[in-house]
C-alpha cells in the first residue's frame, strides 16, 4: 500500500499515527496517511523562519523559473512519494479512487494546475498589479519615482485543504515565487494534489524547507491556523464560520456563486443556456465557482424547465469512462443525507423539484458500484425558501424568480455572479455591491477564472504589506 | 523463553486466585448489612439470589448484570457510602462531564490508596523522594488534582497547583471559539511557567498531553530541572509517545498513565523500544478490572490483540462497580510479569461513540 509521509520543512516523516484511505467502489485501502501531532506542528512552525530565509535565497524572477520547470514536472514525470516515485497516471488513478472525481476531470485539474505553474508570472502580475517584483527582493524599490516597500506579514502560508476538486490548489501556489514557506493540511481523501506539486517544486529545484506537508486532525488544523500568520481555510459554513473575525485567515467558504439574467436581456434567455449548464455542471458541479443560483425577473418556471432538460442529460458513469461528468460521493450516506435533506426542504411550500417532473428519475444514482446525486434543478418562487440559496457537492441549481430592483438586497454574499445586462443603472448596482466578490459583466461562465483577477482575496496584499520608507540622500 | 512463560503463566495462575478471593471479600463487604451502602443493599433486597452466596469469584460478578452508567448520574450521593464509613469524611469526585450530567463517586481514602501503590513503581531517581511537583491538570471537582497532590506529599513533596477547568475547554471546542481556547491555554501556561521559575525545587511534573506540548513550546523541561513526567488525563497515542521521547522531552523519565475518577490508576507497561511506542496499561488489579468484550455481545470476551469495548469492574471496600461498560475501546494485551492480568493497548473513545462526545483535550 502506497504510503504518504509528513513532510517537515520537506524531510520526510513517518507517523505511528496513520489513517487509511480507502477506494470509493471497493473499499480497499488505497493509501495509509501519516497523522501529525498537534505538538509536532506546533514545534516545527516554531522554526519557520529559517524555512523563510531558505526562500528569500532565490529571486522571485529565478523562483518563478523553477515554477514553470515544476509545471511539466507535475503534469509529465515520476515524482517521489516516500521512497519510490509516482506517475502522472498513478496519481489521477489514486486521485480518482479517493475521491470519487472520475478520470477525465482528474486530468482537467492536473491542466489547469499546470496551467497555474506555467503562468505564475502573469499571476503575480494580476496580484500586484504588475508591481516590479525584484522590490520583494531587495526589500525595497523605486516605481515613478516614488520608493515602494513591502514588509511580509508572516513567515508561512498556512493552508487547510479541501477535497471537493484539485484545482483549488492553484490558489495556495504563487506563495512559492513570493518566497512564503507553506504549511499545507490536505483533505483527508485528497493528500495527493498538494504532495506532488510540492514534490514537483521540489525537484525543479525550489527549497525544500518551503514545504510543510502535515495530514492532521481538528486539533491540528487549528494548530496551522493559529500559529500561521497567514492562512486559507477551506471548507463549508460551520468550518469557516468560527474564524471569519480573525484577519490572518482567509476563508474559502461556500460559494453559492450565482447567474443573473436582467430585465433587459430575460427574453432572449435561451441564448444563455449553454452558459448556465456550463456555470452549474462543469467540473462535476464541485466547485465554489460553479453555479447554483439563476436569478431572473420573469419567465423563471420556463428557464428551470429548460435547465432540467439539459442537466438531465448528464448520466452517471464509471469513474473511468472518458465521458463522465459527475462524482461519485466516497460515503453513499452522505448522497443520501442530501438528498433526503433536499426533499425535506421541498416539503416548505413555495418551491419544485423540475428535474423529477422532466426526467422522472431518482436523485439517488447507483452505477458501477458506485454513488452519485444526478443534476437536480429546483423552480423557486420565493427568494426566501430554504433551497433558494443554497449549494451541494453536485450538479444542482435553484431557478429563482424576482423583481430586478430586489435581487441584490436578496442574493447574499456570493463568490461569482454573472450578470448578463447592458441596463447602465443595473451594472452600477452591481458594481457597487458589497455582497459580490467576482463580477462577471456578459456572457462569462462563472467558472471561468483569469488568474490576473484573483477572487477571495489577493494573495499578494494578503501575504505581504505596502509600508512608508524614506531614505535619506545625505552622504 | 520456556521458563520465564512458566513463571509467567505460574503469576497470572496466582494473580486469578487473589482476584478471585478479593471478589469475595468485596461482595461480603457491599452487601453485607453491617459494612454495604443502601444502594447494593437495596439492590440486592430485589435480586432473587444472595448474592454473598452465589458469586464465588469474578465469572460470577455476570449474575449482577452491568452497572448502569445512570445510576451515577445524580443524587443522593450518599446512598453510596458504605455503612462502614458512615461517621468518616466523604469526598464526591466527578467524571468529565463531556456528556450531560457528570457521574459522581465518592471516595474516603481510595484515591489516596490508588496513588499509594501508583507511587511504588515510579523510579526514585527520576522522581525523587523529597522534591516538589507542579501539577498541571484538571482541577475542580477531579480526583485527580487532590489525587497527584497526595502522591506529592506521600513522596515527601510539595504540589504547586494551576487551576484548569476542563469542561469550559470542551465547551471553547464545542462552539468552535479556538482564538478563546488559546487564550485560556495561555493563560494556564502562563501560570505554570510563574511557577516553574519561581521554584527550583521542582523536580516532577504531572500533565496532560497537550499542556505538555504547549508548555513545551515555551520552556525546555530539562533545563528548568524536571527529571520525571507523568503524564495523563486524556486519550494518548504511539506517536505522541514517540514525539515526547524523542523531541519533546527527551532525557526525561516519561510514563504515560491511565486513570479515571471510577477506576483508578492503570500503570503503562515499562517502556522498551521494541514495543514501537505502543501505550499498554495494566489496570490495578485486584482492586479494579479491565475486561475488553465484544461491543455486539458483552457476555464475550476478545482475544489477545483484537478490539474490545472496555468493561470495567472496581472492587474497593468505598466502591463497587461491576462490569460497566465504558466509552472506551482498545486492544487485548497479554500479561506481563510485573503485571499478570491483562491489559488494554491504544485505548481510545469507542468509535460508535465518537461523533456524539468531545473528547477533552486539555
Amino acid at each position: 500500500m502506497i504510503h504518504i509521509p509528513i513532510l517537515r520543512a520537506g524531510r520526510s516523516y513517518r507517523s505511528l499515527n496513520t489513517v487509511t484511505v480507502p477506494h470509493v467502489k471497493t473499499g480497499e485501502p488505497i493509501a495509509s496517511v501519516s497523522q501529525a501531532n498537534q505538538g509536532l506542528i506546533a514545534k516545527d512552525l516554531h522554526e519557520v523562519d529559517e524555512n523563510r530565509r531558505a526562500l528569500e535565497s532565490f529571486s522571485v524572477s529565478e523562483l518563478l523559473v523553477i515554477c514553470k520547470e515544476a509545471a511539466q514536472l507535475f503534469a509529465e514525470s515520476e515524482l517521489p512519494l516516500n521512497g519510490t516515485t509516482q506517475s502522472p497516471d498513478e496519481y489521477i488513478r489514486c486521485l480518482s479512487a479517493t475521491t470519487g472525481m472520475p478520470e477525465s476531470l482528474c486530468w482537467k485539474n492536473m491542466a489547469k494546475i499546470r496551467l497555474m505553474l506555467e503562468e505564475l508570472e502573469a499571476v503575480l502580475g494580476g496580484l500586484t498589479r504588475g508591481l516590479d517584483l525584484s522590490v520583494l527582493d531587495a526589500g525595497w524599490g523605486v516605481q515613478d519615482g516614488r520608493h515602494l516597500s513591502y514588509v511580509p506579514q508572516t513567515d508561512a502560508l498556512g493552508a487547510v485543504l479541501p477535497n471537493n476538486s484539485p484545482g483549488v490548489h492553484a490558489l495556495w501556489i504563487p506563495a512559492i515565487p513570493l518566497k512564503t514557506p507553506l504549511i499545507l493540511k490536505p483533505g483527508s481523501l485528497e493528500p495527493w494534489t498538494p504532495f506532488r506539486i510540492s514534490q514537483a517544486l521540489i525537484e525543479a529545484g525550489c527549497p525544500a524547507e518551503g514545504f510543510g506537508f502535515y495530514p492532521t486532525d481538528y486539533s491540528g488544523s487549528s494548530e496551522i491556523l493559529l500559529r500561521c500568520g497567514r492562512s486559507m481555510l477551506f471548507g463549508g459554513g460551520a468550518t469557516v464560520d468560527p474564524w471569519k473575525t480573525d484577519p490572518g485567515v482567509q476563508l474559502h467558504g461556500p460559494g453559492q456563486s450565482k447567474i443573473i439574467l436582467a430585465e433587459d436581456t430575460i427574453a432572449q434567455w435561451e441564448d444563455y443556456l449553454d452558459l448556465m449548464v456550463t456555470s452549474i455542471a462543469e467540473n462535476g458541479g464541485r466547485s465554489c465557482i460553479n453555479a447554483s443560483g439563476v436569478w431572473v425577473p420573469s419567465e423563471g418556471r420556463d428557464v428551470a424547465e429548460a435547465l432540467a432538460s439539459r442537466l438531465s442529460r448528464i448520466e452517471a458513469k464509471p469513474l473511468d469512462d472518458p465521458q463522465a461528468g459527475i462524482a461519485a460521493f466516497p460515503n453513499p450516506d452522505v448522497a443520501r443525507q442530501i438528498s433526503n435533506l433536499i426533499d425535506n426542504h421541498l416539503k416548505v411550500p413555495g418551491a419544485t423539484d423540475i428535474t423529477a417532473m422532466v426526467s422522472g428519475s431518482e436523485r439517488v444514482a447507483e452505477v458501477a458500484g458506485c454513488t452519485f446525486l444526478l443534476p437536480t434543478v429546483i423552480w423557486c418562487e420565493d427568494a426566501r425558501h430554504p433551497l433558494a440559496n443554497t449549494e451541494f457537492l453536485f450538479p444542482f441549481v435553484s431557478v429563482v424568480e424576482m423583481p430586478q430592483k430586489a435581487m441584490l438586497e436578496h442574493i447574499g454574499p456570493t463568490l461569482v455572479v454573472t450578470a448578463i445586462t447592458e441596463d447602465r443603472a443595473f451594472k452600477r448596482d452591481l458594481l457597487t455591491s458589497t455582497v459580490v466578490d467576482r463580477l462577471n459583466l456578459g456572457p462569462i461562465p462563472t467558472n471561468q477564472i483569469s488568474w490576473e483577477q484573483p477572487h477571495e482575496g489577493n494573495l499578494f496584499d494578503f501575504l505581504y504589506q505596502q509600508r512608508a520608507l524614506q531614505i535619506s540622500t545625505a552622504t | 523463553m520456556e521458563i520465564l512463560s512458566q513463571s509467567l503463566l505460574h503469576s497470572v495462575e496466582k494473580a486469578r486466585v487473589q482476584l478471585d478471593s478479593h471478589v469475595r471479600e468485596i461482595i461480603d463487604w457491599h452487601f453485607s448489612p453491617d459494612t454495604g451502602c443502601p444502594f447494593w443493599l437495596e439492590f440486592a433486597a430485589k435480586l432473587e439470589f444472595d448474592p454473598r452466596k452465589e458469586i464465588g469469584g469474578y465469572d460470577d460478578l455476570r449474575l449482577l448484570g452491568h452497572f448502569q452508567d445512570e445510576w451515577l448520574r445524580g443524587g443522593p450521593v450518599r446512598r453510596w457510602v458504605p455503612k462502614a464509613y458512615a461517621d468518616e469524611p466523604v469526598y464526591v469526585f466527578e467524571t468529565g462531564g463531556s456528556t450531560g450530567i457528570p457521574k459522581s463517586r465518592i471516595s474516603v481514602r481510595d484515591f489516596q490508596i490508588d496513588y499509594e501503590i501508583y507511587s511504588e513503581t515510579l523510579s526514585d531517581s527520576s522522581f525523587p523522594r523529597g522534591s516538589d511537583w507542579l501539577m498541571l491538570g484538571p482541577t475542580g471537582p477531579r480526583r485527580l488534582r487532590l489525587a497527584v497532590e497526595h502522591l506529592a506529599q506521600h513522596r515527601g513533596g510539595i504540589c504547586f497547583l494551576v487551576d484548569l477547568d476542563p469542561r469550559w475547554v470542551n465547551k471553547l471546542i464545542k462552539y468552535g471559539k479556538h482564538q478563546e481556547l488559546d487564550a485560556y491555554k495561555s493563560h494556564v501556561i502562563d501560570q505554570a511557567l510563574n511557577i516553574l521559575r519561581a521554584h527550583e525545587t521542582i523536580q516532577c511534573l504531572f500533565t496532560t498531553p497537550k499542556l505538555l506540548e504547549a508548555l513545551c513550546e515555551k520552556i525546555s523541561l530539562k533545563k528548568a530541572g524536571i527529571r520525571g513526567i507523568f503524564c495523563g488525563g486524556t486519550e494518548m497515542n504511539a506517536q505522541f509517545h514517540r514525539f515526547a521521547r524523542e523531541e519533546l522531552v527527551p532525557g526525561i523519565d516519561f510514563i504515560p498513565t491511565y486513570g479515571n475518577t471510577l477506576m483508578g490508576l492503570a500503570c503503562c507497561k515499562p517502556f522498551n523500544l521494541a514495543d514501537n511506542y505502543a501505550i499498554i496499561y495494566y489496570p490495578p488489579q485486584p482492586r479494579a478490572v479491565i475486561e475488553l468484550v465484544n461491543p455486539e455481545n458483552t457476555e464475550e470476551s476478545v482475544d489477545y490483540g483484537e478490539t474490545g469495548r472496555v468493561m470495567l469492574t472496581t472492587l474497593t471496600k468505598e466502591f463497587f462497580m461491576p462490569r460497566f461498560l465504558e466509552r472506551d475501546e482498545a486492544e487485548r494485551a497479554k500479561p506481563i510479569e510485573s503485571y499478570p492480568w491483562d491489559g488494554v493497548e491504544n485505548l481510545r473513545l469507542f468509535s460508535e461513540l465518537q461523533e456524539s462526545v468531545v473528547v477533552g483535550v486539555y
